[in-house]
């Protein structure tokens, strides 16, 4: 398919706006000490750290799949004054700054929260643990779930689903064999930015689940650290985050390219 | 539409070269710029306030952050005319990136105490029975700062000298924070500057550490190298440690240099 040429101007307006994004990158790869950085990532703290990131990732990119998942195909189910209602309510922590969601967390969770109070009576203590870490990136995260799945969910043709039942499906059963697997991409999209936002979950985490090192200091918990003492030892570990931030935004298209190479219809 | 583009460009710029000017402007004013710690936020305020009715044709904005991090701002460019940190360390950092006029003065001192929540409700303090840096925080939820910080490195001071073994459940970045999850309620104790105690009021109840009177955390202060008014800049630091600036500072707990 062909399409008309873009005026000039774009392209000027463009390069603005990726060098906005190039510049700042460029001037981490010239600062950082490339010799030091496998000593630096090395230590004690920073693999603590990123080992910390990639379970507490892993795990709240998979709460955030399994409540999320239900979401998106009830909000694309909805239309009017409902839609409007619950997706705001669905996607309102993308939007909030992380300290306001750790405050929330603070006073529904923490010890003489709304639930919490009745939590710690039965002896359930969130605070300052590695769950309380899940909790708030979950929180943050799976709105972008969400959104990426009932996108696609919304722009799907609802002949199949249409087909499969007149065919005699059960809704359970149009779900699992038509819906789900169309929207395969976008849900591996959704996941991949759950991941990548809970790996930057920053402020959340400090409000809500303290700092304590190999049990709620973070990645972006340790660079904040870092930069107090050793600026090197932060740069270092910010290149990590960027590194693996690039290789999820990556991914889903990575997926999809090999999936259409191998001949399946994405 | 690209003219529409430019205008708005054109305004953009002008609006962020608005932002860096912070000349001393005109009609005989003079703004002054002060880096100060976080923990100086409420008493500076007040300490501006009485230097400015001694010098009515100045006038003060204040950017209250953790030392080191107006120290690398200043590295960075911003313009400050006076810099007061919580530490010597940052101040000597300063002092080696040639970002100081003349000597630094202490101004002010801190230590550090024990706080613990008090209940909101029925205003009964320390349910968790504290009695100080001793066997009754075992098993109970104590904050303090992270090493890497100021008062982290003063609470390590601390905890040697008295040859206790601190057990966190966590490890903040600001004393504040330390103070708000204290307040809050979520810990059971933690180690605060006895100025953050004094600003947390009825939240927490104070109990005394002997031997913290030894470790004192000094506060210097200084006209920066880059001041535009540097006669004004060098009278708000001859008011901070005049009698008047010493006694706003003793209200918020701070103790005498």
């Amino acid at each position: 398919m062909t399409r008309t040429p873009l005026p000039a101007w774009v392209l000027v307006a463009a390069t603005v706006g990726l060098t906005v994004v190039a510049v700042p990158l460029l001037g981490l790869a010239v600062r950082i000490p490339w010799a030091d950085v496998p000593t630096l990532l090395t230590s004690t703290a920073a693999t603590q750290a990123l080992w910390l990131s990639l379970r507490t990732c892993t795990l709240s990119m998979l709460l955030a799949t399994v409540l999320g998942l239900p979401v998106a195909m009830l909000l694309a189910r909805l239309e009017g004054r409902r839609a409007v209602l619950v997706r705001t309510l669905a996607v309102l922590p993308m939007v909030l700054p992380p300290v306001v969601a750790g405050l929330v967390l603070l006073v529904t969770l923490g010890r003489r929260g709304v639930v919490g109070q009745h939590l710690a009576a039965a002896g359930i203590e969130i605070g300052f643990t590695t769950a309380a870490v899940v909790i708030a990136q979950t929180f943050v995260a799976m709105p972008f779930f969400i959104v990426s799945v009932e996108g696609a969910l919304r722009t799907l043709d609802p002949a199949y689903e249409v087909a499969a039942a007149t065919l005699g499906a059960s809704p359970t059963t149009v779900l699992r064999r038509v819906t789900l697997p169309m929207v395969g991409p976008a849900v591996l999209a959704g996941m991949t930015m759950a991941f990548a936002r809970s790996l930057g979950e920053f402020g959340a985490t400090l409000a809500f689940a303290g700092s304590l090192q190999g049990t709620t200091r973070t990645m972006p918990l340790e660079i904040y650290l870092q930069r107090e003492t050793d600026t090197d030892s932060a740069l270092a570990l910010s290149l990590v985050l960027i590194v693996l931030a690039a290789v999820l935004m990556a991914l889903p298209a990575g997926v999809r390219a090999l999936g259409s190479r191998g001949g399946r219809v994405a | 539409m690209a003219r529409r583009w430019l205008v708005v460009s054109a305004a953009l710029l002008l609006v962020l070269a608005g932002c860096s000017s912070r000349s001393p402007s005109g009609h005989g004013r003079t703004t002054l710029t002060v880096f100060a710690a976080a923990s100086l936020n409420t008493a500076f305020d007040e300490v501006a306030v009485e230097y400015k009715k001694a010098h009515p044709g100045v006038e003060i904005t204040f950017n209250y952050l953790g030392s080191q991090d107006l120290v690398q701002q200043m590295q960075g460019g911003a313009a400050a005319d006076v810099f007061a940190s919580a530490d010597q360390k940052n101040m000597t950092i300063a002092i080696e990136s040639k970002l100081i006029s003349g000597g630094p003065k202490v101004f002010a001192t801190n230590t550090l105490v024990l706080i613990v929540p008090r209940d909101p409700k029925t205003g009964q303090g320390n349910s968790a029975g504290i009695t100080g840096l001793d066997a009754s925080l075992d098993g109970k939820k104590l904050v303090i700062c992270a090493p890497a910080v100021p008062c982290g490195a003063t609470t390590a001071t601390l905890a040697s000298n008295l040859g206790v073994t601190l057990k966190p459940v966590s490890e903040e970045q600001k004393v504040t924070d330390v103070r708000g999850k204290v307040e809050s309620g979520e810990a059971d104790a933690g180690l605060v500057y006895s100025t953050d105690a004094k600003q947390a009021g009825d939240k927490v109840e104070t109990i005394q550490i002997p031997g913290a009177e030894k470790v004192v955390n000094s506060y210097p202060i200084a006209v920066t190298a880059s001041s535009r008014a540097p006669a004004e800049a060098q009278s708000f630091v001859d008011f901070v440690a005049s009698e008047a600036g010493q006694a706003v500072l003793e209200k918020y707990g701070f103790g005498k240099p």
